[in-house]
Order: structure tokens, then sequence, then C-alpha cells
């Protein structure tokens, strides 16, 4: 593309301005996962690798409850999300062009333009009114919240999907004698499941990381990984957390690696 | 036999439009045709004609605006493709990527819910039929486009439909290719007894391979004819045109014939109409020498070397045009040269009159 004419790269200054966004990006986890090994309790020295902030992270009762609460909600919250996403891709892409088509794409991804704020504040008052009416109390709100905010995170990969699927496929299907829900379930499923992980990971990461909205609708006893890890750094500073950023980091590198190579075009 | 049982498709008065308001499209303006059982019917016309159209109504991904469509007497008009004993070759072939070659073939009497030994057994038979059994197990993109091609086909025909519908299914492969798969076709028509109904717009591939030929233009059917009729005796100047080659003279009914505009008479060829066009193809004239007494005088302008034979283009005494064809003999000199003065012969019985 870049052949004889305009190139970046070229410009004055590229290489130190790329330098400098790298450095800003990665230089401060990078150091937290060094400081995450160290034996000192200081941030401002290193004083030897040690493995004994994990072991204690592991081994407190407080971080276990909260890792297993953050993964039933990113679990459950990921798995409605995806079915939902699938639902709202195949009617936006599986049939004629309507009227109003944007403003559906912008209804379904609200979450990702509405200040998370705004709506971690108007979840707390409503699920305020739904705990005085029924009296429920349990991880269900949060399960909902996350669910919700996750939807576009699962959308845009299985809408992504499903528009670069060859419709004379789902054509040859119904030629082929499969009805209507034959046809999803022998052609248009088995394409689409590349996406439909991908989303549900992408809806994952994003339900385990969230702490503003988790914020405001917990109840009581109801941390997550992220809101007890906000707790702990308020009262000192503790290398745990870094232990279990550093954790944390893995498994999203792991995650993010596998979206990568489930989306990436095949041949 | 009634002439209800000999027709396996028939489409009557069938209009398809597209669009709203002042935007409608009339891909297809009332067409009716008869397809029969067990014949190799294409239909022909160029991009835009609307014959890819009538092949999926014919299918069910589309429904008729108007008319109704008939198969072995029964009306499938409101029928999905699903419930349609009717398969199609597409034109991107559209294999199932995520399923073997086997997987592809059986798709339709899995669907169907056959035994599983009758879709083995079938699937087997289909392999064998298109010549790939060792591919059986591969995927689909491991092949190469004549192999998929094959896929299509057996698939499209494993489930033993009433009629096969082949959707410009050549036009991806090379010419070699091409020539090879127009044989095969014409080989598993002939073996299986199917009626297929073939798209293209290639006129020589109609011409090889049909029985008979529609051809459409504009929405609407042309002509229905064999080949040899289609070619011999177009009815109208589209179709003259664009099957084969050929020459479009003006000429005026005089006594004993058509009188052209140089003024030479074409005996024996009579219309009622004020004005007419003659047409007569390229092969079907004679060069004789400048002296011939009884030939059309006319001077050679240009001459075009295709390989099998020259194309002489010649001006008659009025500025008209008209092309030649001779047969290169083993010189390779088609006997005249640009400037000579010659004459033209043809049998007024190869010669078309076209009213339109």
């Amino acid at each position: 593309m870049a052949d004889r004419g305009f190139s970046v790269s070229r410009l004055p200054g590229f290489t130190p301005t790329a330098m400098l966004v790298f450095v800003a990006l990665y230089l401060p986890i990078l150091m937290l996962v060094a400081f995450s090994f160290n034996a000192g309790k200081s941030v401002a020295s290193f004083e030897g690798f040690t493995l004994q902030w994990f072991v204690k992270a592991w081994a407190n009762d407080h971080v276990k409850d909260a890792t297993l609460r953050s993964l039933v909600i990113a679990v459950v919250a990921a798995s409605v999300a995806t079915v939902v996403a699938t639902a709202a891709a195949l009617g936006t892409t599986r049939r004629k062009a309507f009227k109003g088509q944007t403003f559906i794409y912008v209804v379904i991804n609200q979450p990702l333009m509405v200040p998370e704020i705004v709506t971690a504040v108007a979840l707390l008052i409503f699920f305020a009114q739904i705990k005085v009416l029924t009296g429920y109390q349990g991880l269900g709100y949060l399960v909902t919240a996350h669910a919700a905010f996750c939807i576009p995170f699962a959308y845009l990969p299985i809408r992504a999907r499903l528009e670069g699927m060859d419709l004379t496929l789902e054509s040859a299907a119904a030629d082929l004698y499969a009805s209507p829900w034959q046809t999803f379930r022998f052609v248009t499923l088995p394409l689409l499941l590349p996406g439909m992980i991908a989303g549900f990971m992408l809806a994952f990461v994003t339900s385990l990381d969230d702490v503003v909205i988790t914020l405001f609708v917990k109840s009581a006893g109801q941390d997550t990984l992220p809101t007890y890890m906000l707790g702990q750094i308020r009262r000192q500073i503790t290398t745990e957390v870094y232990a279990i950023s550093t954790v944390l980091l893995g498994l999203t590198v792991v995650l993010l690696t596998a979206f990568f190579l489930l989306t990436r075009k095949k041949d | 036999m009634t002439a209800a049982t000999q027709s396996m498709i028939e489409a009557r008065h069938t209009v398809k439009a597209f669009g709203q308001g002042d935007h409608i499209v009339r891909a297809l303006d009332d067409v009716s045709i008869t397809i029969n059982k067990g014949e190799f019917f294409t239909l022909l016309g160029p991009s835009g004609c609307g014959k890819t159209t009538l092949l999926r109504l014919i299918a069910g991904f589309e429904m008729p605006t108007a008319g109704h469509i008939l198969l072995d007497g029964v009306d499938i008009t409101d029928l999905p493709p699903n419930r349609r004993p009717v398969n199609t070759v597409f034109q991107s072939y559209a294999l199932f990527p995520h399923l073997t070659v086997a997987q592809n073939i059986g798709f339709g009497l899995e669907m169907q819910g056959r035994p599983r030994a009758e879709v083995a057994k079938t699937t087997a038979e289909m392999l064998a039929l298109v010549k790939l059994e060792p591919m059986a197990n591969r995927k689909t993109s491991q092949l190469s486009g004549g192999q998929q091609q094959r896929v299509a086909l057996a698939r499209a025909l494993a489930p033993k439909p009433k009629v096969l519908l082949l959707d410009e299914p050549l036009s991806a492969l090379d010419l070699k290719l091409r020539k090879e798969m127009q044989v095969e076709l014409k080989r598993l028509q002939q073996e299986t007894g199917i009626t297929f109904v073939f798209v293209t717009h290639d006129q020589e591939e109609a011409l090889t391979m049909s029985d008979r030929i529609g051809v459409m233009s504009a929405g609407k059917l042309q002509q229905v004819g064999s080949p040899k009729d289609i070619y011999t005796r177009p009815v109208n100047r589209f179709v003259a045109s664009f099957i084969g080659e050929t020459n479009f003279l003006p000429a005026t009914p005089v006594a004993g014939g058509l009188q052209l505009g140089c003024g030479a008479v074409v005996e024996g060829l009579t219309t009622a109409k004020p004005s007419v066009t003659l047409t007569i193809r390229p092969e079907q004239i004679r060069i004789t020498p400048a002296d011939d007494a009884g030939a059309i005088p006319a001077t050679v302008t240009s001459l075009v070397y295709f390989g099998t034979d020259t194309h002489c283009h010649m001006a008659l005494s009025d500025g008209a045009e008209v092309v030649v064809r001779v047969q290169s003999p083993a010189s390779g000199e088609a006997g005249v040269r640009t400037g000579d003065s010659v004459g033209l012969r043809f049998q007024p019985a190869a010669a078309q009159v076209l009213e339109d």
C-alpha cells in the first residue's frame, strides 16, 4: 500500500514516539509482574525473588471466596450474554435491511457508549426497588448487571462472523431439504461457533474485570476479585494484590491468545 | 402420453418484480415455459436477463410476484425450497466448509431422514459417479476447483431430485476444464435421466449441451427451441445476434423476392412487412470472382485471422458491411486480399427474414 507514497513510518520521530507509547503501555505492567515476585514489601526496591505472595494469596480465604464469586458471575453472565448476542446478531444480519437498523445497532451497543458510572447508579436505584419488592438479596443482581453490559462485547465478534459467512451456504442447506431449524443447527451454528467462543471470552474477561458497576450493585459480602483488591489497596499496599493481578494478567493473555487463534482468517 | 405427464416444469405467466414505487424492475416479465421430463434444458441470455431469477423461482429461493410454477403437474409456487424435490448446483458451489466431501454429498439424504445405511450407500455411489472416491474424507477446501464442482454435482444429485438446477456452474473453471465438465455433465444427465435446467450466458456451451434452449432477454423469453432451431431459425434480432455471429441486411419486398440496400434481389423470400432485416450467417456466404454475373458485388475491407478460419469483412455497394467466414486452407491464406473486388453468393434458404 505505502509504495513510494506516504508512509507514517518514514515521518521524523516515528520510532521514538512508538517506543514511548509501548513503554507507557507496558512498563507499568512489567513492573507489577516483577514486584509480585519481590521478597520485600516495598515498592521502592527489589529485594530478591519469592513466590510467597502467590502462596499467601492462594491461602487467603477472602481471595478464594472473591475469586470463586468472580468466576461464577463471569461464566454465567458471559453465557447469557453470548446467547442473547447470538440471537441479536442473527436478528440483525439474517433478514433484509430494515428501517432503523442503525438505531438497533446503537441500542445493542449502548453499554459501550453510556458512561459506566451512569449505568451503575441507574442499576443501584433499579435493583434497590426490586430488593424492596422481592426481598431477594442474592448474586442474581450482579449476574444480571454483568450479563447486560457484556452483551455488546459478545455481539461484535458474533455479528462479524455472521456477516462474513456466505449466505449461499444457508440457501444450499434449504435446497437440500434442511428445515430452517436444521439449517441453523447443521450449517449456521457450526460455522458461527468460533465467533460465539470469541464473543464468550471477550464477555468473560469484561465481566471478570468490572469494578464500577459491581461496586454499586453488590450487596455486603459480595466482593468480586477486583472489588476485594480495591478494598485491600485502600487499607495498605499489599504485595498479595500484585500476585493476584499477575495471575489475572496471565489468564487474560491466555484467553486473548485463544481469541486471536479462533478469529483469525483460515488459510 | 398426454401433455401433462410430459412436462416436468411448467412456469405459467410468472412475474418477478424487485423494488418499490418508481423503481420497480421486472426481472421476469410474464414468462411461460414448459420443460419436459428427462431433457437437458438451457436458459441462455446475457447477465440481467432474468434467467437466474427464473432458476431461483423454480428452486424456491424467490417467490413470484405473479404466476404459478408447477413441478410434475403439482403447483409448488408456495412451497419453501426444502420441500421441493429440486436440487441446485450453485455458481459458487456453496460446499459446506465444515464438512468432508462425503458428508457434503450425504447432507441432503441426512436432512431427509434416510436410514444411515442408505446414506452411506448412496454417498458411495455418488462418489463413484463423479470419480472422487479417494477424496471422500477430505475437507472441501483441500480440493481443486474442478473437484469442488464435482462434489457440488454429486451433492445435488444424491437425493435423486426430479430436477437438477445448475446456475452457471462452469463459469469459474478454466477453458480446458470447462470443456471436460461439459462432456461430464452431459454424461451424468444421460446416466441419471434427471431433468437438467442449466443457466448460462455462454452460447457455445448452450449449443453443445442442450436438448432445448430458452433464450431470454430483458425478463422475457425470446425463443425456445433445439440448438439447431435457435441457430438457423432465430425469430428476432436479439436471438440472431446473441447466438453466434451473423450479418444483418435491411431489405424491402419486391416482385419475386427481397431487395437489399445495394440493389441485389434475394429470390424466393417474402414478407408482408414494408421493410425487414435479412440475417445470414458468415459461414453461409461464398466468395466468387468479381465477374460472377449473378453474385452480389462487394469489396474486401479487412481480413481477421482466427486460426481455423478467416473473417473477411466486405462492403457492399451501398456501404453495408458483411462478414464472410472462410475456412483456412492448408496455406493459411484466405484467397482474397484487402481491396479486392469480389462477388458474394448464398442460398436464399440459409437466410432468415426478421420482421422486428
